[in-house]
């Protein structure tokens, strides 16, 4: 029996670097894996409290329409009702908080127009969409069309 | 309206360019090979084939060799490598590509290093004794400290090392059926939706690994310019000739139930592979890759030729299998995002050269494990008369 666990014996030693590479593993995943992962599903828990800690960057539609009337009225009897204020001129929070301090920038008309209304295979027919190097090149949008109304 | 260059009929947005480019081709053609590879090694281990002795340990590292360069393809498509490692820290067990890890980690710990080490311990063990320099200390460590070699001990061995081939088997089989499973599971995707999938990829990994030993060993012979075992190559290119066969049954029997089926993809497939993947697919990989290896394998098991003839006729044969496989793997790969999804459009791919998804980055990635298994032959020479007894 001595003789025999002799000549294996040496198999001890990949076992020994496995298991030693299994413990370093063990304690490196401790190590690293932040706490609270996994609590509520494959994220980090605490993600959600730093997420909730973020200031709130937008305003809203009712605060814009509190004081900008006369866009929001433009906009609600045009196709882009459904548009919201912030989607083209960004958040707003700051500027509805002091609205001197903060003024959201002018957007840039060619590159916002184009997100949308650029034409592609893939949009729906029914979709307003020009291929803008045809459509009046070299021409601003809003030389012809008010964003907040853009029926001509 | 205005085209898209490249792009005819109709495709949606995302599938205009590939998101899986050259490098997810040669990551199934990779771990086909370490399987592959592996396999041909336990004939001689488990099913007792004497016949393919002197290739036995070349394919233990050329699976090896392979088997260090198979992540790194997905590594370079995805980037920031340095992540790669999370996904043992922080595992997704429901996705598949997670689970991967496991399965390579397994393959290549549990299976590959172990088989290797109790198989070149009497080897190491000599070579820690008579080198000198910094090799001595390399040595030194690979024994891990035990010398000893007695015949009583390399029985041990021996054994430990059938039950680890045993084990290795389906290992091997996972690893690459895993592969196929990957493709095969992906519902939304016509051209890759079929159970088939991980069957018809583990056989395709047999032919190219069985292939690559082969012109390996061959190679080796020329370059060491040592007499080639000839019943050891006949032996390789008769099962290379009967995996093929099975292989290629499977792939046509795939084939055939697609036609017979025709489901709503079919004439959108078929138009793709009478267009755009006609080359790679009926030229290369069904004609050239497929055909005529198997006719010339074929025709050595039936006709006598001389060594020297018949040899050659191996060489032929088996670069035009690994070209075969690597064009199956880039058909099922590329040609599954040629199509559109709404079967109304087709795209084109554009390999990029000197690029990261590039053909210059995919030739250095497939020139790697050769050089990876130089430093492995040169460190463990693989050769029979090296072997201690």
């Amino acid at each position: 029996m001595g003789t025999r666990w002799k000549d294996a014996a040496h198999l001890i030693r990949p076992a020994a670097v496995f298991i030693l590479g299994l413990v370093l593993f063990a304690i490196l995943r401790g190590t690293v894996v932040p706490p609270g992962f996994g609590l509520y599903g494959h994220y980090r828990a605490g993600a959600l409290d730093e997420n909730r800690m973020k200031p709130v960057r937008y305003a809203g539609q009712a605060v814009c329409a509190d004081c900008h009337t006369g866009e929001v009225a433009a906009r609600n009897a045009g196709s882009h009702r459904t548009v919201s204020c912030e989607a083209c001129h960004g958040p707003a929070a700051n500027h509805a908080e002091d609205p001197d301090k903060a003024k959201p920038p002018k957007p840039q008309i060619a590159a916002l127009c184009t997100r949308c209304h650029e034409a592609s295979t893939a949009k729906p027919a029914w979709f307003k969409q020009v291929a803008t190097r045809q459509h009046y090149p070299g021409n601003s949008c809003e030389s012809c069309h008010q964003p907040h109304s853009p029926k001509l | 309206m205005h085209t898209i260059p490249g792009v005819e009929g109709f495709m949606y947005p995302n599938e205009v360019e590939l998101q899986w480019s050259i490098l997810i081709v040669l990551y199934p053609y990779i771990t086909g090979l370490v399987a592959g590879a592996f396999i041909l090694a336990s004939l001689e281990r488990v099913f007792q084939v004497s016949a393919v002795k002197p290739t036995y340990r070349l394919a233990l590292l050329t699976a090896l060799a392979f088997l260090l360069v198979a992540p790194l393809p997905l590594q370079l498509h995805l980037g920031h490598p340095e992540r790669s490692f999370e996904m043992y820290l922080t595992p997704h067990r429901s996705s598949a590509m997670a689970m991967f890890g496991f399965v390579y980690l397994w393959y290549l710990m549990v299976v590959l290093l172990a088989e290797i080490w109790l198989d070149y311990r009497a080897d190491i063990v000599a070579l820690a004794q008579s080198s000198k320099g910094a090799l001595r200390w390399v040595y030194k460590a690979l024994t891990l400290g035990s010398m000893n070699v007695s015949p009583a001990a390399r029985r041990v061995d021996d054994r430990v090392g059938y039950i680890i081939t045993v084990i290795g088997i389906p290992s091997a089989f996972l690893l690459h059926g895993y592969v196929g499973f990957i493709f095969g599971s992906v519902k939304a995707n016509a051209w890759w939706s079929t159970p088939l999938m991980p069957i018809v990829f583990l056989f395709s990994a047999m032919v190219s690994g069985i292939a690559a030993v082969m012109l390996i060993y061959d190679a080796s012979c020329r370059l060491q310019k040592r007499l080639v075992d000839m019943r050891c190559l006949d032996t390789i290119a008769r099962y290379l000739f009967y995996v093929f066969l099975i292989d290629f049954s499977l792939e046509m029997l795939d084939l055939i139930h697609r036609i017979y089926e025709a489901d709503e993809s079919f004439r959108s497939l078929d138009f793709m592979v009478q267009t755009r993947l006609f080359t790679s697919q009926v030229v290369l990989q069904i004609l050239l890759g497929t055909c005529l290896p198997l006719a010339l394998l074929g025709l050595i098991q039936l006709r006598r030729f001389s060594g020297t003839v018949r040899r050659r006729l191996y060489v032929t044969a088996g670069w035009l299998t690994m070209i075969g496989i690597f064009a199956m793997r880039w058909n099922v790969v590329i040609g599954g995002q040629l199509f559109s999804k709404s079967y109304l459009g087709y795209t084109t791919y554009k390999l990029e050269f000197a690029a990261r998804e590039g053909l210059l980055s995919s030739i250095g990635l497939m020139l790697l494990p050769l050089g990876i298994l130089w430093v492995l032959v040169k460190l463990l020479p693989p050769w029979e008369e090296r072997q201690a007894m």
